[in-house]
């Protein structure tokens, strides 16, 4: 037991170091993409040289690049900040903190959703094999595909807050209703997609030896489908993981579509307002927290893999 | 030499072509998609043909007309023909997503290729810069990057550049890596040919076709995250036509003019199911899975 733990922490050390390493250079240098750089792109056309070099010195953009790139990985080591607002004088971390909990319910409550559609879609398609579902599981992937989310969360605005006037069709005065459009949106983007790789997964599960032996040794169909379920749980579980990205990637932009006060917000208004220190802390959150979902859910399925535990 | 060629071309044409086209036509989804790409296609380029309005022209006393004789689709808040800017905004966006699909499919068919065949360290580098990327969830790294480099189509080229490589690849890593370790490109070594010529001439086709699905596939997501971030304000800049501006100028009337935002994104969803389609199409004329 404790040979796999370490095991595990190993394997996962080697592939998260890297990683974190990997993106944390990545926003370091992205700000080395900006054209004259950051302190004249912050000030505008109209800035002063000596406006851009006193911007420059207080960003310690002066500073030789190892002494930048030195400073930038000890802040965030130290104080896990990445600097600080060029427009509120705070730490970035700070304005990072006070919006993430609506991102997060947000991310939240659209896996749930979308838990609760793909799970008995694949389920239906996989056991009818050829049946209705199944056809339509085929076909509808390809208009998911080709619809963007945002504009998914605009229908939704039309029809359920202006048509029917079920729920607000925007901002975030009105708690966990004022979530629900936004999560359906990310939720009706996710599916389409998962269920087909999650179909495709069952097909294995219920094509594996033991369901046969199951049912040969006459279990009932109902006592069988619990065993190919247990066994689904984990491609499931690791689907999620590896789509989490995409799914922060979208709550980024369906705030915007909501006038919702979360992350994406704050990129956005510190994008309007060139304010390129909050962007760059935006940016490794979401990386830093994307690579921590995926170590989690890499971490649960060892944990409830029997199989992981021999060899 | 010519002759030699010829010859060939023309055996190729007895034994690959004529089933080729018969699969072809028997694949549904490859007709179907190949017949709603084209009419994007055609839409796109025969625009100024087709437009029944210039697609600047504005209008001010004339603005937020519903459908009409004049206006088949009615007019947008500066008075412009929307039917006309759709057309126009087919031409914009289905250009800069053709770009934006290439250069990743460049540099991640050589990077996947060359980190697979070769391996060592920079196959390690690689490897670790393609974690990097995808860490990254897709919409923030490209608004990122579109802001850095300043809003608009060439911050688009960069960004999908920087991020879309990633899927090419990691899988014609993948699968060079299968056949680098495989006994005929030793054999082939063993008989004096070069890496270049192996990889060229005997690995790449191999390969290629798989990474040829992979983009048809990528250029959906292209063409809506070129949309998307267009809708954001970071894409195509007014007052160039195109779909995602048209969505967003369209937002604010969504209580009384809702095909404003329904309009364009239709078109955005009729090109996109033509190009998935005609991508699964030909995956299944190649039968790659």
């Amino acid at each position: 037991m404790m040979n796999g733990s370490l095991r595990w922490l190993r394997r996962t050390a080697l592939r998260v170091v890297p990683v974190v390493t990997g993106v944390v250079l990545a926003t370091f240098f992205l700000l080395r993409l900006v054209p004259g750089g950051p302190a004249a792109a912050a000030l505008g056309d109209q800035a002063t040289n000596e406006a851009v070099a006193a911007l420059e010195a207080q960003m310690g953009l002066d500073q030789p690049l190892m002494t930048q790139l030195w400073s930038y990985v000890s802040g965030i080591v130290t104080r896990g900040d990445v600097g600080t607002s060029l427009l509120y004088g705070t730490p970035t971390s700070e304005l990072i903190a006070g919006r993430v909990g609506v991102t997060l319910s947000v991310v939240a409550l659209a896996v749930l959703l979308t838990l609760v559609l793909v799970v008995p879609l694949a389920f239906a398609a996989a056991l009818h094999k050829d049946g209705v579902v199944d056809h339509l599981i085929r076909v509808v992937p390809a208009i998911g595909l080709a619809m963007p989310t945002f504009w998914i969360g605009l229908l939704l605005i039309m029809v359920f807050a202006v048509n029917l006037g079920w729920l607000p069709a925007g901002g975030s005065g009105d708690g966990v209703r004022s979530l629900i459009l936004p999560a359906v949106a990310i939720a009706i983007s996710m599916t389409p997609v998962l269920v087909r790789t999650l179909r495709a997964q069952l097909l294995e599960v219920l094509d594996a030896d033991f369901v046969a032996t199951l049912t040969a040794a006459g279990l009932a169909r109902g006592r069988v489908l619990v065993h190919v379920l247990r066994n689904a749980a984990l491609p499931t579980l690791t689907l999620f993981g590896l789509n989490i990205a995409y799914m922060i990637g979208g709550t980024l932009v369906i705030e915007r579509v909501f006038a919702l006060n979360g992350l994406g917000a704050l990129m956005f208004e510190s994008i309007s307002n060139r304010d390129f220190p909050v962007v760059q802390g935006v940016a490794l959150f979401c990386a830093v927290a994307v690579v921590a979902v995926t170590v989690a859910t890499d971490f649960l399925v060892d944990r409830l893999d029997p199989r992981s535990r021999l060899s | 030499m010519t002759a030699g060629s010829a010859v060939e071309t023309a055996e190729d044409v007895t034994r690959g072509s004529a089933p080729l086209w018969r699969r072809m036509a028997r694949t549904p989804a490859f007709v179907a998609g190949t017949v709603i790409t084209v009419s994007v296609i055609l839409a796109a380029l025969l625009a100024p043909v087709l437009a029944t309005h210039d697609p600047a022209a504005q209008n001010l006393l004339g603005g937020l007309q519903g459908p009409s004789g004049e206006h088949w689709l009615g007019t947008d808040q500066l008075g412009r023909d929307i039917f006309s800017r759709l057309l126009f905004a087919a031409r914009t966006d289905l250009r800069i997503a053709g770009l934006a699909v290439i250069i990743p499919f460049v540099i991640g068919v050589v990077a996947g290729t060359t980190s697979g065949y070769f391996g060592g360290f920079f196959d390690w580098v690689v490897s670790r810069v393609v974690d990097t990327v995808v860490a990254f969830p897709f919409y923030v790294i490209v608004v990122a990057v579109v802001f850095a480099v300043g809003a608009g189509e060439k911050g688009i080229y960069v960004a999908l550049a920087l991020v879309g490589w990633v899927t090419y690849a990691r899988v014609l890593r993948a699968t060079t890596a299968v056949h680098a370790r495989s006994g005929w490109v030793t054999a082939a070594r063993g008989g004096g040919l070069s890496h270049a010529r192996i990889i060229g001439r005997h690995i790449l086709p191999n390969t290629l076709t798989q990474a040829i699905v992979l983009l048809m596939n990528d250029i959906v997501f292209v063409i809506v995250a070129v949309v998307t971030l267009s809708y954001l304000g970071l894409g195509v800049q007014p007052p160039t036509a195109d779909w995602g501006t048209m969505i967003s100028d369209g937002q604010a009337f969504v209580a009384t003019k809702w095909w404003l935002s329904v309009v364009p994104g239709a078109a955005v969803v009729y090109t996109g199911i033509g190009l998935s389609l005609l991508g699964d199409g030909v995956a299944d004329v190649w039968r790659v899975e």
